[in-house]
């Protein structure tokens, strides 16, 4: 089992595995010195200390959401303030107002977001991306597959890269979402700063 | 432990092709993949949480029934299809049909599969999947035939089955033998990794790959005869990472009810408690035929090894 220097078992990440690539967050989690589980009923999401929001199918999600009675619990560990990495769909269920169709969200992150925004699957790949943190390389590529855009930040909330001039990952609070799929980024830069995030608020517990 | 493919290289991919293409097919994992003959269909599919819908002019069971050549799908009636739904949209092209395959890459369909369910066009080469910037799907009974359409450039295998069956025995079997080909790797020394590359007709870094990581390097899905909920738990308890459902839905007595029922089931494989809830009052299943009873040039399997 993963374990800090003190010898105290690591965060536990949860991670919602109701579709979509939630074992690659694993994997990237894992290789980071974080603990996972997969996350598909209310209560298991007593025990965990994060949050991952996988990509995946939006509307899917929001459906299994839904059918597993999982949409209010799952907004109460959300406003709870646990750190939350979201990806792709995950970030498109964390918005303000989505578009194109509109669909229902929890409105914790001041963005509006338009679905598969930059096209289908064949617009889909990885481009350069700008970060505006050192927290980042300099080099940072962003892999979008049927991505969300998007095109507006309502309120506060830091935008940490841009690809062009729209913002990609952005950071409120514990929450850290991503138009992206960082899971698939060799290396995990984007996984390495939701990491520090879990790992201060588990040490200040 | 699950290992990421993404951060391992795979024989034959760049790493561009690996995240665009293999990651588009990561996302539909733990998903249901419906048959849709239109619009209509589509949006039942996707209000029940489908994760993406194949489009075609006729499910499995009406080709088989129909008999006559199959064809890749009007492009009317796909971009209708994908007018009406935001979740992505597949279509089918005949084994070897590459124009039928530009043509879909044309209209951006998201994913392309190169099915044994049309008449094949070529009985010697499938497409080369290659030279497409959208990713293929293609199925097989055994890791020599997945491992064949991996080289050719499939992101995404699926086991065959019999589609228009309704009868699971097909999906099982060919899910069985491709997951025992993989542990049969185990412990081949580089001599027999040569003589097995032979014999699979694909080069030995891809049996490589597979036999150091004990899968394969896309995502590996079921289809072909899937019906019930507890089918779809049987396919992933048996390895698969998404299930592909034909005629299963649409051709049985509640096509809304079941659909939801599938999504849950694949989401919760391993719940059978779930299973149970979700598996009552689901009214009648589509009819399903002996394979045994089919003869053999009807069996859709054999085609495109």
């Amino acid at each position: 089992m993963a374990s800090d220097a003190n010898g105290r078992a690591a965060p536990l990440v949860g991670v919602l595995a109701l579709q979509g690539d939630f074992e690659d967050h694993q994997v990237s989690l894992e290789a980071l010195g974080l603990r996972t589980t997969q996350v598909r009923s209310a209560a298991q999401l007593g025990a965990i200390d994060a949050l991952v929001l996988p990509g995946g199918e939006s509307t899917t999600m929001l459906k299994l959401l839904e059918l597993e009675d999982l949409w209010e619990p799952l907004g109460a560990a959300l406003r709870s303030g646990v750190p939350t990495l979201a990806t792709c769909a995950g970030m498109i269920l964390l918005a303000q107002s989505v578009e194109d169709p509109a669909q229902r969200c929890y409105g914790l992150l001041p963005i509006t977001v338009v679905r598969n925004g930059y096209g289908r699957q064949y617009e889909s790949g990885t481009f350069a991306l700008t970060p505006a943190t050192d927290e980042l390389p300099t080099d940072l590529e962003g892999t979008f597959i049927r991505a969300p855009r998007v095109t507006a930040v309502t309120g506060a909330c830091e935008v940490l890269a841009r690809r062009g001039a729209d913002p990609v990952l952005l950071r409120k609070g514990n929450l850290l979402a991503a138009a992206f799929h960082p899971e698939l980024c060799v290396g995990h830069p984007v996984t390495s700063i939701f990491a520090a995030m879990v790992r201060a608020v588990a040490d200040s517990a | 432990m699950t290992t990421n493919p993404t951060n391992l290289p795979v024989p034959g991919f760049t790493p561009e092709e690996h995240k665009s293409k293999i990651g588009f097919c990561e996302m539909l994992k733990g998903g249901v993949i419906m048959d849709v003959v239109d619009p209509e269909q589509a949006m039942i599919a996707q209000d029940a949480g489908a994760c993406a819908v194949m489009a075609l002019e006729r499910v499995p069971a009406d080709i088989r029934k129909d008999g006559g050549v199959a064809r890749a799908s009007d492009p009317d009636m796909i971009a209708g299809i994908q007018a009406a739904v935001s979740i992505p949209v597949m279509a089918k092209v005949r084994i070897g049909h590459f124009v039928e395959a530009q043509m879909l890459e044309s209209m951006k369909v998201d994913c392309i599969d190169e099915s044994e369910v049309l008449t094949p066009a070529d009985e010697e080469f499938h497409v080369d999947k290659r030279a497409f910037k959208t990713p293929f799907v293609c199925g097989c009974r055994d890791l020599g035939e997945a491992l064949r359409r991996i080289h050719e450039g499939a992101a995404m295998i699926r086991t065959k089955g019999e589609a228009g069956t309704g009868n699971v025995v097909e999906a099982v079997r060919h899910m069985r033998t491709l997951m025992s080909g993989i542990r049969a790797l185990q412990g081949l020394d580089a001599m027999q990794m040569d003589k097995k590359a032979a014999e699979l007709r694909v080069p030995v870094e891809l049996v490589t790959w597979v036999r150091d990581h004990q899968k394969l390097p896309v995502p590996n899905f079921s289809a072909g005869g899937v019906a019930t909920p507890a089918d779809a738990s049987l396919m992933m308890q048996l390895g698969a990472e998404a299930v592909f459902v034909g005629s299963g839905i649409f051709k049985s007595g509640d096509p809304v009810l079941r659909a939801r029922a599938i999504v849950r089931a694949v989401t919760n494989f391993r719940d059978p408690s779930v299973l149970v809830e979700v598996s009552k009052g689901l009214g009648e299943p589509m009819v399903g035929i002996n394979i045994d009873t089919l003869p053999d040039d009807q069996l859709l399997a054999k085609r495109g090894v």
